[in-house]
């Protein structure tokens, strides 16, 4: 709509006809007091808070409803005003407890802070409170009614934000109460997001409440560590025993990609990182049985059996798994590590989506992916396989704001009737194994439809389905698992056949995209390099020359007793592949990780190490967004990976200037020799480091340093580090910047099938989700929402 | 069912056929009945509105709001259905005529219904019954098969080509779904708290349709200014204020009941004449001019002209009709506290001031009355309900703060009597005992 001018308190003010005036006031730093309205979601009217004058009209208006036109004057301080809004907040607090010393939410309550700016001390009521005991609705959810000022808020997060639409209200007048969908329990996403959407305690989290006050944690924002949609996520951490304790996730700031959403894990599953089970030292296998040992014991017995077998059967002997949760930085670390210290490529990881297929297709399209707040925005968006309701949330959560607030246009192709139809403009319900049919489809073959359809889905679907897509200006596409190898390949050639499409693969864990990019493959250097080449220059060194072994070819020569020794870092592959354990005994098994896993349990030295929220780095999510991961607190007795790895080389012998460019003169052995005359080949870490105005580090355990050379060489990572330090995300393109390498193994790509409720080992010791399933297990069966 | 009544100064016209049987449809053809339809499609929608805003019928439900204005502002393009609602959720307390006509006249709402379809062009009409009224829906229910039984409602009706449809609904007793956009939600299915406006249901009402929503005895008058024409109906009344109107009159009156009378006929006429004065040789105290949401009047502002402009002029409104007389026995105290009790029970809890500002009035009132009253509560009581006003998210806060607003600025003294513990002076007679429509 066309721009109009208003007149607020005086100040003029220019905005689209059109905007609702609690917002155009905003603008120019008016803050009209509001409890029910909330950016996003549908408009109430309900407190009454946000009454304003305007000229002309008898009554005072409610700035949230009331939409701008050309010459409106309002005032939003006068005494009139100010009586109405007192009055309101002496209404509210009539009934309410005001336990706020007791209350989860003092320190952070909207009705704390409004009544101490616009007053209402005096009670004007002699007669008794209304009250109603506490409740308790899930494992997270508690309800206290007489806290709540009806303000409809979770109501509506649930309903329209969620699509679970477990929350309403029952009764009338004052015995109006907000009610669970069961009665008097709940049976929903868990996520959360009612709690912290209340303006006051009346929802509170079953995981934080009474634990602590807010102004006695420190607030940490970091990024989830369980999915791979890159949630940011505040932790609330106290000081505890053991070092630190984390006690709430939440992301009241708004901030990071997710802006107000996070589901159950990013706002609770932080909780495995003080389960019992951890293990906080090292353990090595004496007599049979692992033993703890110290750190010093631990990391010989490791670089002494590393360096013989490398010396007597060379680095070929030698397998390394790599992490999907580990930092760019730990896994740029661990593959160059393999490669110059242990002189392997025989490097892998657990995939879960096929990047380098996508990379290979998208070589030098700039523009050709999308990042996750695009989804937020764009016009139209094409998904197709997997179920983001369970496997990506928040991507999930972007695509139905974007389709409610946006009217975006979503299309659906997938062998289930996932729960984002509900948001679909169209729904293609395909046959079983139809994913590579419905590519031939799109791309034109008509005959493809006869493998296609499913009973009760008309041939008509499709054509619309593909019709409607070619027509579209600006799409996104999203895919999962289901489509790997040449369906990739399919797929990118018909994405480049429409006027503008860009491309989300979906992998499933917080830093799957980082290990992808970072190459942890055996036949990829980072930046989807085939050829080691580049990297031979850059590290100034010689690297193995035959692409390595795959995860799955590693398994197999343990068994033949051609691989003599295996590190696991962060992964679980006993667990994860259909593989007899029994054949990772053979070589000398190193395991880094939080917990005695399948895998550590066989292993002959593991090594505990922090978790995402005990080291600082950076992860890359699913569509190519990178953000800073923020240590939140210490844990006693464990080890980030990153300096594990460089205590490993640095007893292995190894210079570990040449693993980690730290140091102020000369970050590379080299330093001095060449510069001058072949200025290309002198130290070019330095003279990077130089151009770009920033300081060497000072230490080989600083990820930072090897920041630094990621973003040297990494194709597709020469990112802003103003942005990315002042906490929002930034954009990589190692698939359409890099090399484009593709990956044999496409068949090692496996969904890790997580649900909502589910995160692999995490998952497995986090009280929150486990208390959540087990109450599941209560519940009658058929009752979830859909 | 209701006895009915009468007097001399009464011009029945809507009440016309009360009494006759009509609720029969072949005796309501005998009376008349079906034909303001045919003439309306004659008439066309333009035509059909002409003489509504010609009639100058206002509406009945309370408001007062031009009926013929109200047809007008719908859009005569709509890509969504169009809808006509006739409200009869009668539920404000002094008020009991739309029973009547629903009970003895049915085919004249029915016929009501289908002239405001064919004026904005809908299809389809709603009838919704008070949930309480459930006798009435029976003889609706009956009523309106029996004009699908004679081919008048369905296809093609009077071979004008028109497609009509009536259906009746019924509430599950909620005052607040008589509010025009509470009661389109309850209608959808929903629980019924009131819609933000604009958008107004002529523009987008039911299922987002524009809807026009009239009340039982507007629609019920509606064959009448067509059959009639719009000029003989205007006559009847005072300038703007067309018509005639059901007047409910209860409380201390020596003949209470439902009487049809010209609009602007005078309050003093109404209450001594029309309703036989207050019987037991008591004095006038207050009344209650339309329903008991309007500011209450003392025994010294009777001299009123009942028409819409004239109560307004003296600070009050015509509202709903129902005009309740209150004697010098009365305690004015107890009987703001029966109303508040009505609107605290009533409110749909939706907003902050109504819900929560009911609920003080009504606890502060119930111990006023009991004597445990202090005299900083008789300005608190002002004080909350002038916060309320204007200020709720639908007019069921006003309703039920200019009561009380009225009855302390109006009747402070009384306040004052029962201040310190002491008892209430007017004993036990109180006015719950004595009116009956208020002490359910
Ligand atoms: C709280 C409240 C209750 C109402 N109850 C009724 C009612 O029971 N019947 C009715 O006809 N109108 C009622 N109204 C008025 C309606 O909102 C609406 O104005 C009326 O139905 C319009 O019809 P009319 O123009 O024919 O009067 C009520 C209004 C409010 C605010
Ligand atoms: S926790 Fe449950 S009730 Fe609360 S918003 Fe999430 S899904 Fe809805
Ligand atoms: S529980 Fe909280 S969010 Fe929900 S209505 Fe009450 S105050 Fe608002
Ligand atoms: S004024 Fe508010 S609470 Fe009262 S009935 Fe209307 S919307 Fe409901
Ligand atoms: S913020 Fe406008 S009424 Fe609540």
């Amino acid at each position: 709509m066309p721009d109009v001018t208003i007149t607020v308190d005086g100040k003029k003010l220019t905005a689209p006809g059109g905007t609702l005036l609690i917002e155009a006031c905003k603008r120019v730093g008016i803050e009209v007091p509001a409890f029910c309205y909330y950016p996003g979601l549908s408009l109430q009217a309900a407190c009454r808070m946000c009454l304003v004058e305007i000229e002309k009209m008898p009554k005072l208006q409610t700035a949230c409803t009331v939409p701008i036109t050309d010459g409106m004057v309002v005032t939003t301080e006068s005494e009139k005003v100010k009586q109405a809004r007192k009055s309101m907040l002496e209404l509210v607090l009539g009934n309410h407890p005001l336990d706020c010393p007791v209350c989860d939410a003092g320190g952070e309550c909207e009705l704390q802070d409004m009544t101490f700016k616009y007053g209402a001390a005096d009670s004007r009521y002699m007669e008794g409170k209304l009250h109603k005991d506490e409740q308790q609705w899930s494992p997270v959810v508690f309800f206290d009614r007489p806290r709540c000022i009806l303000c409809y808020r979770c109501v509506r997060v649930c309903g329209e934000g969620m699509d679970v639409w477990a929350l309403g209200v029952q009764g009338r007048g004052v015995s109006s109460v907000i009610a669970p969908n069961q009665e008097d329990h709940l049976e929903c996403e868990e996520c959360g997001m009612c709690i912290d959407i209340c303006p006051v305690g009346a929802l509170t989290s079953g995981a934080y409440r009474y634990k602590t006050r807010p102004w006695e944690m420190k607030h940490v924002g970091t990024i989830c560590t369980h999915c791979g949609d890159g949630c940011k996520t505040t932790l609330g951490v106290r000081r505890h025993d053991t070092g630190m304790q984390i006690v709430r996730g939440d992301n009241r700031d708004k901030s990071g990609i997710n802006g107000d959403f996070l589901c159950i894990k990013g706002r609770y599953a932080f909780d495995f990182t003080d389960h019992r089970a951890r293990i906080t030292q090292p353990l090595v296998r004496k007599d049979g049985h692992l033993r703890p040992a110290s750190w010093e014991e631990a990391l010989e017995v490791v670089a002494h059996e590393f360096r013989d077998v490398r010396e007597s059967k060379g680095g070929a002997a030698i397998g390394v798994i790599g992490s999907t949760r580990t930092t760019n930085e730990e896994n740029y670390l661990l593959q160059k590590f393999a490669r110059l210290v242990l002189q392997t490529n025989n490097i892998d990881h657990h995939r879960t989506a096929d990047f380098p297929a996508l990379a290979a297709a998208l070589k030098g399209k700039d523009g050709a992916t999308a990042g996750m707040r695009d989804v937020f925005s764009a016009p139209a968006m094409l998904l197709i396989g997997n179920d983001p309701t369970d496997q990506h949330p928040l991507l999930a959560w972007q695509i139905r704001s974007n389709v409610r607030l946006h009217k975006a246009r979503l299309y659906l192709a997938n062998t289930q009737p996932i729960k984002l139809r509900r948001q679909a403009a169209v729904f293609a319900h395909i046959a079983d194994g139809g994913y590579a049919a419905l590519l031939k489809f799109l791309a034109g073959d008509d005959s493809a439809t006869a493998t296609l359809l499913r009973d009760g889905t008309p041939r008509e679907t499709l054509i619309a389905l593909r019709d409607k897509i070619k027509a579209e200006p600006d799409l996104i596409i999203m895919f999962g698992a289901e489509i790997k190898g040449a369906d990739v390949q399919a797929l990118a050639a018909f994405a480049a056949s429409l006027p503008k499409a860009r491309l989300i693969a979906l992998a499933d864990y917080a830093n799957s995209r980082g290990a992808s990019d970072m190459g942890l493959y055996p036949d990829l250097l980072p930046g989807y390099t085939a050829s080691a080449d580049h990297f031979a220059r850059e590290w100034d060194a010689q690297l193995p020359a035959q692409p390595g072994m795959s995860l799955a070819q590693m398994t197999k020569a343990a068994a033949d007793g051609r691989l003599k020794a295996m590190y696991v870092v962060g992964s679980n592959p006993v667990a994860r592949f259909d593989f007899d354990p029994f054949v990772l005994t053979k070589p000398f098994l190193v395991v880094q990780d939080m917990f005695l896993t399948n895998t550590a349990a066989i292993a002959d030295v593991v090594l505990p190490v922090a978790c995402a929220y005990e080291k600082s780095g950076t992860f890359t999510n699913s569509a190519g967004d990178l953000q800073q991961v923020q240590k939140a607190g210490d844990l006693a007795g464990v080890k980030p990976d990153f300096e594990i790895i460089v205590r490993i080389a640095e007893r292995m012998g190894f210079d570990v200037r040449k693993l980690v460019p730290f140091g102020r003169e000369g970050v590379r052995a080299d330093m001095g020799q060449s510069r001058g005359a072949q200025s290309g080949e002198a130290d070019r870490h330095y003279v990077w480091l130089k151009a770009q105005n920033l300081e060497p580090k000072m230490s080989p355990l600083d990820p930072q340093a090897l920041f630094d050379e990621i973003q040297r060489v990494v194709p597709g990572y020469q990112i802003s580090r103003a942005a990315l330090f002042s906490g929002t995300e930034v954009r990589t393109h190692a698939l359409t910047a890099g090399n484009g390498g593709t990956s044999a193994g496409t068949d090692l790509i496996r969904s890790s099938n997580d649900t909502l409720f589910t995160s692999g080992t995490l998952g497995r010791y986090s009280h929150a989700l486990n208390s959540v399933m087990e109450n599941r297990r209560r519940a009658p069966a058929g009752a979830a929402a859909d | 069912m209701a006895e009915l009544v009468s007097h001399p100064d009464e011009k029945k016209v809507v009440s016309a056929r009360f009494g006759k049987g009509a609720a029969n449809i072949d005796r309501y053809l005998e009376l008349d009945g079906y034909k303001a339809v045919q003439k309306a499609i004659a008439l066309g929608p333009d035509g059909i509105v002409n003489e509504m805003k010609t009639s100058s019928l206002r509406g009945r439900g309370g408001a007062g709001f031009p009926t013929g204005m109200k047809w007008s502002f719908v859009p005569k393009e709509s890509a969504k259905p169009k809808y006509v609602l006739c409200n009869g959720d009668e539920s404000e307390p002094g008020t009991c005529k739309d029973r009547l006509i629903l009970e003895h006249d049915p085919h004249a709402v029915i016929e009501g219904v289908m002239i405001a379809a064919l004026s904005i062009g809908a299809k389809t009409g709603f009838i919704y019954i008070r949930g309480e009224y459930r006798y009435l829906v029976n003889i609706m229910r009956k009523a309106i098969a029996d004009a699908y039984a004679k081919g008048f409602l369905g296809k093609n009706i009077f071979g004008s080509g028109v497609d009509l449809d009536v259906h009746w609904h019924t509430g599950a007793g909620a005052y607040e779904v008589g509010e025009e956009s509470a009661l389109m939600e309850s209608l959808e299915g929903k629980r019924g708290i009131p819609r933000i406006r604009p958008p107004f249901p002529a523009v987008v009402g039911l299922w987002g349709g524009p809807t026009v929503i009239n009340n039982v005895e507007t629609l019920a008058s509606v064959p009448h200014v067509i059959f009639g024409g719009g000029q003989w109906y205007a006559d009847l009344g005072t300038p703007k204020n067309g018509g005639t109107r059901l007047f409910c009159l209860s409380g201390h009156v020596s003949k209470p009941g439902v009487y049809e009378l010209p609009l602007g006929y005078p309050l003093r006429k109404m209450i001594y004449e029309v309703a036989g004065g207050i019987p037991n040789g008591q004095k006038l105290k207050a009344v209650v001019p339309g329903g008991s949401s309007t500011p209450m009047l003392k025994a010294d502002e009777i001299d009123l002209p009942m028409d819409f402009d004239s109560c307004a002029k003296a600070g009050t409104f015509l509202g709903s009709g129902g005009v309740v007389v209150l004697d010098d026995t009365t305690c004015m105290v107890k009987f703001a506290q029966r109303v508040i009790k009505f609107y605290q029970h009533e409110s749909c809890g939706w907003c902050i001031p109504c819900r929560e500002g009911t609920d003080w009035l009504k606890k502060t009132l119930t111990r006023f009355h009991a004597g445990g009253g202090l005299k900083k509560d008789i300005d608190n009581i002002q004080y909350l309900a002038e916060n309320m006003l204007g200020r709720t998210f639908c007019p069921l806060g006003d309703a039920a703060a200019m009561p009380i607003i009225s009855i302390v600025k109006k009747w402070r003294n009384e306040f004052e009597d029962h201040l310190e513990g002491r008892p209430c002076p007017y004993g036990e007679k109180t006015a719950e005992q004595l009116l009956p429509v208020l002490s359910r």
